[in-house]
């Protein structure tokens, strides 16, 4: 069941995310940076869990959740270590992603040889 | 680049198209597709990666006995391995032409973009073409990401909301 409700949120982010390309001309990075800031902002009302917790890989895996894990970050340091810690918890649960992002483009670079 | 080789025939490869030439390729193909074909397959391919994520997930919680929480990060970073691994043979791009916000949206996407400008910009040096571009288009999520988190944790803070999502 786990993997239905996977397959047709992430599904449905993606059309969400397509909507926004074909109906308002944004440019991809525009719609992007939407979906992440949407994720931030329903993260922020409590929102972004229950649908993990509902559609498992359909929530987490659309970038929605990099937003969403931002603010989880940022608030479970506030909790922590006080007002310091909005700034310095807001990459702790993204930075697996965005570490193995760069490490493996950049071997990527070093081993690949680009094409035309 | 000389006029000559613009309008020698029809044969286009990436790195001698003008935009102009662009420009009257993209609108010749843009019409054509539907915005319903374009979300059909958006779902389809978004949903399919997403359910690849899922049968990751599942495998980490059963053969390394993680919990959901735990499973997330390597799940994310084993699908960044495969976004990378499938940028670099040139077969992302290509899926990506069919599936639209299918490939973009899911973090595979994030991870492709930021591949395929490191390779881009190989030929300018590792410093000043790898390194400096490799955000060019991951950058605006991170920041957009992190300023939204930023005013998100503010409110919380002010309103001393800490503790009431997130236990």
């Amino acid at each position: 069941m786990q993997f239905l409700w996977a397959f047709v949120i992430g599904g449905l982010i993606c059309v969400i995310g397509q909507l926004m390309m074909d109906l308002f001309k944004l440019t991809p990075a525009h719609t992007m940076s939407t979906l992440v800031v949407v994720g931030a902002v329903a993260d922020g009302f409590g929102l972004y869990d229950p649908l993990v917790k509902f559609a498992g890989a359909g929530a987490s895996v659309p970038i929605t959740s990099f937003g969403s894990s931002l603010v989880h970050g940022a608030l479970s340091e506030l909790q922590r270590d006080g007002w310091i810690g909005i700034v310095t918890g807001i990459f702790e649960v993204t930075s697996a992603g965005i570490s193995a992002a760069i490490i493996f483009s950049f071997l990527a670079a070093l081993l690949v040889r680009p094409r035309g | 680049m000389p006029a000559s080789t613009k309008n020698k025939g029809a044969k286009f490869s990436l790195d001698t198209l003008s935009n102009q030439d662009y420009k009257s390729i993209a609108q010749k193909h843009e019409p054509k597709r539907s915005t319903l074909k374009n979300c059909a397959f958006a779902f389809l391919i978004g949903g399919g990666i997403c359910l690849l994520g899922q049968a990751i997930q599942q495998g980490f919680m059963a053969w390394f006995d993680m919990s959901v929480k735990e499973a997330a990060s390597p799940t994310v970073a084993v699908l960044i391995i495969i976004s990378v691994i499938l940028t670099s043979i040139g077969v992302y791009d290509k899926i990506a032409q069919i599936a639209g916000a299918g490939t973009a949206v899911p973090v595979t996407g994030f991870a492709n973009s930021m591949c395929s400008a490191a390779l881009e910009h190989k030929s300018e040096g590792y410093v000043l073409g790898v390194g400096a571009n490799m955000f060019k288009l991951a950058g605006s999520v991170i920041v957009f990401g992190t300023v939204a988190a930023f005013f998100v944790g503010l409110v919380y803070a002010i309103l001393g909301l800490q503790g009431v999502h997130h236990p």
